[in-house]
């Protein structure tokens, strides 16, 4: 038997027929993902060819991008306030009742970003195939899953079937040797990542992010780091499951228990490339030689160290991303001044990055004009950051601690950046408006965050480390 | 889905690589419960002012991008967001085809899906059409052939389910259907 990839072994597990010249691959879907915005148009496919949901076992839905973060319109009997997002909540809810689909509802104490939520319960485990009709399912791959986004349409044929016609992608190893250094986190080695692959880099192949700084970082890194795998083009990307892996996942309420524990381990055990397996890609890099992390532009790939400059000169594109940040070519980033921070999104709103951001504020305050927003990444890491008292922490500094969900990843949920504003976002994507018409937006990490809302600039979070 | 087999438009040209899908269609037009109607939102942010108004400049603007049916786009068209809204976007706007010489996966899924071409293209054929906005070419799917007004034709890939769904206007929800022993022998003896 020849050397297999993780991911040739869980392609070839899921086949339930293989691809032919003429036909894609029928694929098995373990744990379908679904909300409110890419899903109505599939339940309605399903009503117009009189289909049920064929394994509601496998079916599990929550609502995020759409919901607002304020209280009171969550909790509190206010109506919420954007009336399309007020229908989409809705249209869920009645499409979930209607079809028989388990949800976590507007109130559910278990909402949240369906990528944090999923590994939350421990539904995504190592070994499965996980779809959702959004492209940060590649966050689940962090257990050793085969997670991908799919569209709309692909969400009516797994609603229905429990199955996707796929044509097998290629492999692409992203080895990463040395370690972290302090102050440089997932975030900013994802970044670099993408800074060095390119925006579409990965565009056919499944990643598989391997070496010894990638085991040594712990499962809510690994999420951020697979979470941008899309980001980098790629529809997947995978971290092979270790003990790191079954540590995190044991005890959580979806995994199994007792022997069947057991049972799962050895399966699990048996997932990662086999030595000496053949990749179609590979890239290495050194995690030594990495700095904090900012981009200027827009898109994920125009990234610099907080510490750099930018790119002397550059093509067109490179030009009017300038032009639309409001930048010069050559100039330091450190330093800009900043009028929005946002942390949160399936990148980077777990419980280990509130803690860093609270190591930041700790004993500090949000500069004066500096807008900061801290929306934990579901209900469940709201509940733990308030019993750390991380939200006193916020509180104290001057930030504003919301309910969980998307917010202002995207602008479609009420919260926004203003136009021409400049926001540091623990988010994953930069493009034009985003996170509102006009909006800038620089991602960084959460410490990379919270140091700019502290000195109101882009800083170093390096110079606020005890 | 009505079936495709070739047709012929002029090109409307957007010469930007990474064209992301929240440029194609903004995340606040997704509270839609529907496909239709979002031609109007396509590139919105790029199309209209603060106040609604249309951007002159913008080419989806100018009276020659009229009935063009065919988008040419810098590489990368479609990076981002899994929206299908993207594509539905396209196809209500009057799009049957995006050229580019890279389109990004899920967009480029998503589109075959709703009858709208990905047409990838080789870098000469591709700066050809930069330079020449306006130009009429022709689409053949029998042949997978794009035919440039001087008569070249060049070949672009095309799987060969999604070509045999487009071609004859089936979609591929009734294959899987029509695999339903399979899928759940599989079931079966996977112990799913
Ligand atoms: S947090 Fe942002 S990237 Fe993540 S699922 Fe929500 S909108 Fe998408």
């Amino acid at each position: 038997m020849t050397a297999q990839t993780m991911f040739e072994k869980l392609w070839r597990e899921h086949e339930v027929i293989p691809e032919t010249a003429d036909t894609p691959a029928v694929l098995y879907v373990d744990l379908h993902l679904t909300h409110e915005v890419t899903s109505p148009q599939a339940f309605s496919l399903l009503r117009e060819r009189g289909l049920k949901v064929r394994r509601l076992d496998r079916t599990l839905a929550t609502m995020d991008h759409s919901t607002p973060t304020d209280y009171q319109q969550i909790f509190g009997g206010l109506p919420i306030r954007l009336e399309s997002a007020r229908k989409q909540v809705e249209q869920l809810q009645s499409n979930a009742d209607e079809f028989g689909v388990e949800l976590l509802g507007l109130q559910s104490d278990r909402r949240g970003i369906v990528h944090i939520i999923g590994p939350e319960l421990g539904a995504t485990q190592p070994g499965k195939t996980i779809v959702c009709g959004d492209s940060h399912t590649s966050t689940h791959g962090a257990f050793g899953a085969l997670a991908f986004g799919i569209g709309t349409t692909e969400v009516g044929h797994v609603l229905a079937t429990q199955c996707l016609l796929q044509r097998k992608p290629r492999t692409f190893a992203i080895s990463v040797d040395g370690r972290l250094g302090d102050g440089v986190t997932a975030k900013d080695l994802i970044l670099a990542i993408i800074g060095r692959v390119g925006v579409s880099g990965g565009t056919g192949h499944v990643l598989e992010y391997r070496g010894e700084a990638i085991r040594g970082l712990s499962m809510d890194e690994r999420m951020t780091v697979c979470n941008m795998s899309i980001e980098a083009g790629a529809r997947a990307g995978m971290v092979a499951p270790d003990e790191t892996t079954f540590e995190y996942l044991s005890g959580r309420p979806r995994v199994p228990a007792g022997a069947a524990w057991e049972q799962a381990l050895d399966r699990w055990r048996e997932l990662p490339s086999d030595p000496g397996a053949r990749f179609d890609r590979e890239v290495s890099l050194h995690a030594d030689d990495i700095e904090p992390m900012i981009t200027y532009g827009t898109n994920p790939g125009m990234v610099v160290p907080i510490s750099g400059r930018l790119p002397e000169t550059g093509d067109e594109v490179y030009l009017k991303a300038l032009d639309y940040m409001g930048f010069e070519p050559g100039q330091a980033i450190a330093g800009k001044p900043v009028d929005v921070v946002f942390i949160g999104s399936c990148t980077n709103a777990r419980i280990s990055d509130l803690r860093a951001v609270a190591g930041v504020l700790k004993g500090r305050r949000v500069s004066p004009g500096v807008q900061l927003l801290i929306v934990p990444g579901s209900q469940q890491v709201k509940r733990q950051a308030e019993s750390e008292g991380l939200h006193q922490i916020f509180a104290a500094a001057g930030g504003d601690w919301r309910e969980s969900g998307c917010s202002m990843c995207l602008g479609m949920n009420g919260d926004t950046v203003g136009p021409g504003k400049y926001s540091v976002s623990t988010s994953n994507r930069n493009f034009e408006g985003r996170q509102g018409v006009g909006a800038r937006t620089l991602l960084a990490s959460p410490i990379a965050a919270a140091a700019a809302a502290v000195t109101g600039r882009v800083t170093d979070p390096r110079e606020l480390l005890a | 889905m009505e079936p495709i087999l070739n047709f012929k438009s002029r090109t409307v040209v957007m010469p930007s690589s990474n064209i992301d899908t929240d440029q194609i269609i903004p995340a606040r037009f997704l509270t839609t419960t529907t496909r239709d109607g979002l031609g109007k939102s396509l590139f919105a942010d790029w199309r209209y002012d603060a106040s609604g108004q249309p951007v002159p400049g913008f080419v989806l603007n100018r009276p020659e991008a009229r009935d063009c049916a065919i988008l040419v786009a810098g590489r990368n068209i479609g990076c981002g967001s899994s929206r299908e809204h993207a594509p539905w976007a396209m196809v209500d706007y009057g799009f049957r085809a995006v050229i580019s010489t890279e389109i990004a996966d899920i967009f480029r899924n998503n589109s075959l899906k709703n009858g709208l071409l990905p047409v990838v293209v080789d870098d000469a054929t591709h700066a050809w059409l930069l330079a020449n906005p306006g130009a009429e070419v022709s689409i053949d799917l029998e042949t997978c052939t794009l035919t440039l007004p001087d008569g070249r034709s060049v070949e672009f890939p095309l799987e060969s389910f999604a070509r045999y769904c487009l071609m004859n206007g089936v979609d591929e929800l009734g294959f899987l259907l029509s695999r339903l022993d399979q899928i759940e022998n599989y079931e079966r003896t996977h112990g799913k």
